[in-house]
């Protein structure tokens, strides 16, 4: 049988609709689930994307032929009939559903079940196969709701002002942070934050979005202002002497790693909050049964073990596949020096 | 009450409402803010904040924990996995696979449990879980079952995370005793010395009060209490700094335990410098409690040696974990003790008096003294630090690991001080190996690939000779992990088989043969000095290059 959709070194392909999804490597034809860079790639020839995501393609990846759509709003490719589906991930994010003589296939890319407020509330899609991520599939990810993670933000902002210091807190610039800065936007009457916040937050404002407003550090803004400020920053940034200017402060990292321990205190943080935008292991489990699919792709995350999990107890038949995702919210490891032979899989 | 006032007495029975502070959050939380602080201060600050608003009874568990006391291990990890698995259902390869990436069964174990409704959590204490546990000690397992899963369904993540960790018995912090000794001295108005003295020594915290284990009077009625041990700083900078070398005086350094021997009351106590009681698993020593005079405490090492020539540190190591030492291990590893100073005499304290003086009277003591057991470090005679220089290079062939430098007019002080104690040890042995296999950390570690197995060539081959933790940056391990998940060979169970191609400068202490390693040999204390970015696997050193080795060092 052929496969609607199969894995190929460039990315997922439909080979009857000749088009890729989430492709690494150029390609003619591209749909993009979401703008985190290891899902929107540079050098394609044609985008489509949803409304929300284009502006934020055109701030990674600059001008290109962009095509949008609306979630549930059909487009053919020769006879696949594609639609995008809220995935919950971050603004704009979207499971692609394909579908050909009546076989479905949706691609989830990376998603999250609890409605954030500004990503669109998540919708498991029904289907005969379901590519599934699998970045948190351990049962030992399983997240408290999100306003008690706001809270303890809130608290641990509001313990730091006391004793006089900054309250660091480190978040992907694209969706982790727009989270946040909703949670905590209440606390403080400004809110700093490192350019790289700036400027997609900036643009996300420019596009429409009624979101936080974030004053941007620059060197010359002046030390005394910062005392005790509430200030956002990618991860990143850990550890430069741009966070200098903030002493005395604390650190707070936003990360659904922040899950186990041992991830905090390696990376020296202060606080770890455990605010993730991927779906935990109970997510994931529940979005397979509500697809109805009989077969699963499981991609970037703990593939094998969720992919055993989903055979051993019937719920689908599982396969896990090796793609390229899966770099955005993984931990920051340093690469290798240079003249060592890289050999990456 | 007052904390801060010993004069009024505080018995268990008045401390009858404390069942409703909740001790054992307090306690999760103490723990969540030491292990994710990296300043003293901080760590000092949340000690302080704790032992203010804790339970009596749960500071006195607290001090004991910190300082080693665990309760010993009655629930076997086997155990608590098999009742996990009864509760969530998942099977043993995915707790497996869990616990791999955690790297911590006890915060596995609290991660896996269903999630505690609010409403069905329980404030109890500290005190009042270990109690209760240690009373089910010696109980059918079904009890124990019973008293361990009613626990986990009172008691939210964090709260699990400290108990389990409590009853299997790996719990470790990273904080310091003198951390410990200064937060109690804020609380408690007693100076750090003495607080260290009163904390040390053989208590058990289900018998002992805060303020009986804190009084004068306790501290009196134990005749086996240690001192706390003097540490000496590595030497870093050159010995001629320190000025006239007739100011110092020079030891070997023994490669054994650290050790303080005490004869109070006619009964002989033996601590190691972790303050273990080891009096019983050293026979040898047991002559000597008719030949010491009462009243005495002897600073030493604990080491194995015939003729007062100490043995390799490997030696000790065959019968240090056995319960019971047969004649077997009497007659391979004789134990001697090393005496290098004298801090109590004729029941005195004599820590403030100076070292000469001190071993002027070590010497009255321990030279008339004609056996085996105990022997007196000698002091090395030199005339110039040059001298010295050229003696501390004999260092292996005396089984020693460098040398002692001790100023002469110096007291003897608590804890890591610098300035009169210096240790100069010689530069480790070192060899250029080939990292093979890679299994993930735990702790801070967790999820990360940072411990390494090595190997050296041996013709075509590669053999394995030793496993490494220690010794690079984060920044490097890091790299190497990233290396690990890209070039991975093999996976058994938590064992990723790499590729051949990272070469490490790996340095050690001293190197034994052995029969239970495929190469032969042993190492002692071995780390990663240095990554070989600089050489390929083709040149590494070979395994002959080892048996040289230990042909030269290994005896």
């Amino acid at each position: 049988m052929n496969n609607l959709i199969t894995f190929t070194e460039k990315g997922l392909y439909c080979e009857k609709g000749d088009f890729f999804i989430d492709p690494w490597k150029a390609v003619d034809k591209a749909i993009i689930t979401h703008g985190h860079s290891d899902h929107a790639y540079f050098g394609h020839k044609y985008y489509l994307c949803h409304t929300d995501t284009k502006p934020i393609l055109q701030l990674r990846l600059g001008e290109n032929n962009y095509q949008t759509l609306q979630w549930n709003e059909p487009i053919y490719f020769n006879s696949v009939k594609v639609s995008l589906h809220p995935a919950g991930h971050i603004i704009g994010s979207s499971q692609i559903r394909a579908e050909c003589n009546g076989e479905v296939w949706v691609v989830s890319g990376d998603y999250k079940i609890e409605d954030d407020g500004l990503s669109g509330k998540f919708e498991p899609v029904k289907c005969n196969t379901f590519i599934t991520e699998s970045t948190f599939g351990l049962p030992i990810y399983k997240w408290k709701p999100q306003q008690e993670i706001y809270d303890n933000i809130i608290n641990w902002i509001n313990k730091n002002k006391e004793n006089g210091k900054a309250s660091m807190l480190l978040a992907y610039s694209l969706g982790k942070a727009q989270r946040v800065l909703q949670a905590i936007k209440e606390t403080t009457q400004t809110i700093y934050a490192h350019g790289a916040i700036f400027n997609m937050q900036q643009m996300l404002i420019d596009a429409g979005w009624n979101i936080a407003r974030v004053v941007r550090v620059t060197p010359e803004t002046p030390k005394e202002l910062l005392r005790g400020a509430v200030v956002i920053a990618p991860p990143s940034a850990d550890g430069t002497t741009w966070m200098k200017k903030f002493t005395p402060y604390s650190v707070g990292v936003c990360s659904g790693w922040m899950q186990v321990r041992g991830n905090a205190r390696r990376r020296n943080v202060d606080a770890g909050f455990a605010l993730s935008d991927h779906a935990d292991w109970d997510g994931l489990l529940q979005t397979v049964r509500a697809t109805g699919a009989e077969r699963i792709y499981v991609t970037h995350g703990f593939q094998s073990a969720f992919s055993r999990y989903c055979n051993e107890k019937q719920i689908a038949i599982a396969e896990e596949v090796k793609t390229q995702y899966g770099n955005e919210e993984e931990e920051l490891t340093e690469e290798l020096p240079k003249n060592k032979n890289e050999t990456i899989i | 009450m007052t904390i801060g006032n010993l004069n009024i007495i505080t018995t268990d029975d008045n401390a009858g409402n404390e069942e409703d502070i909740p001790g054992l959050e307090l306690f999760a939380q103490l723990v969540s803010e030491l292990s994710s602080s990296t300043k003293t201060n901080d760590k000092l600050q949340s000690l302080t904040d704790y032992f203010a608003i804790a339970p009596d009874n749960d500071k006195v568990w607290v001090i004991a924990i910190f300082s080693g006391r665990r309760p010993r291990r009655t629930v076997s990890s086997r155990l608590m996995r098999e009742w996990c698995a009864e509760i969530t259902n998942y099977p043993s390869w995915l707790f497996d696979e869990c616990y791999s990436t955690v790297g911590d069964l006890a915060e596995t174990l609290a991660l896996l449990l269903p999630e505690t409704k609010k409403e069905e959590r329980v404030n109890k204490s500290l005190s009042h879980y270990l109690k209760t546990f240690i009373s089910v000690e010696k109980q059918d397992e079904s009890v124990r079952k019973i008293f361990i899963i009613e626990s986990w369904n009172e008691m939210n993540r964090d709260e699990r995370f400290v108990f389990n960790k409590l009853i299997t018995g790996s719990f470790r912090i990273g904080v310091s005793q003198k951390t410990i000794v200064n937060a109690l001295a804020k609380t408690i108005e007693l100076s750090p010395s003495v607080i260290a003295h009163r904390i040390s020594g053989s208590w058990d915290p289900s018998t002992t009060s805060f303020n009986g284990l804190l009084s004068e009077a306790a501290s009196l009625t134990d005749f086996s209490k240690p001192y706390p041990f003097y540490l000496a700083y590595a030497l870093e900078e050159e010995p001629e700094n320190l000025g006239d070398p007739h100011e110092w005086q020079v030891e070997w350094k023994w490669d054994g335990i650290r050790g303080q021997m005490i004869k109070r009351n006619n009964e002989l106590f033996v601590w190691s410098r972790g303050e273990e009681l080891m009096t019983d698993k050293f026979p040898e020593y047991y002559i000597l409690k008719d030949l010491l005079p009462d009243g005495i405490v002897l600073d030493g090492e604990i080491i194995p040696a015939v003729d007062g020539k100490p043995l390799p540190f490997s030696v000790l190591q065959t019968r240090i974990g056995r319960k019971n030492i047969g004649k077997k291990q009497l007659v391979d590893a004789p134990i001697s003790f090393f005496a290098y100073d004298l801090l109590e005499c004729n029941f005195d304290d004599w820590r403030h008096k100076t070292l000469t003086e001190r071993r002027k009277k070590l010497e009255e003591v321990i030279l008339p003294i004609k056996i085996p057991a105990i022997k007196i470090s000698e002091i090395i005679n030199f005339t110039s630090w040059k001298e010295l220089s050229e003696i501390r290079n004999k260092s292996r062939e005396m089984n020693s690991e460098g040398v002692m430098l001790k100023r002469k007019i110096s007291d003897y002080k608590v804890g890591r001080k610098r300035g009169d104690w210096w240790k100069w040890k010689i530069d480790p042995l070192t060899i250029d190996c080939v990292m093979i296999y890679a299994q993930k950390g735990s702790g801070r570690r967790s999820n990360l690939y940072t411990d390494y197995t090595f190997a050296v060539k041996d013709g075509d081959h590669l053999v394995a000779f030793t496993k490494a933790y220690s010794g690079l940056t984060d920044k490097e391990f890091a790299q190497v992990d990233n290396f690990v998940k890209r070039n991975s060979i093999e996976k058994f169970g938590p064992v990723r088989t790499v590729k051949p191609e990272l070469v490490f400068e790996i340095a050690f202490e001293g190197i034994a043969a052995s029969n239970r390693h495929k190469s032969g040999v042993a190492l002692r204390f071995p780390r990663m000095n240095r990554w070989r970015h600089d050489k390929t696997v083709d040149e590494i050193n070979t395994l002959d290059d080892l048996k040289q080795m230990l042909s030269v060092y290994g005896k």
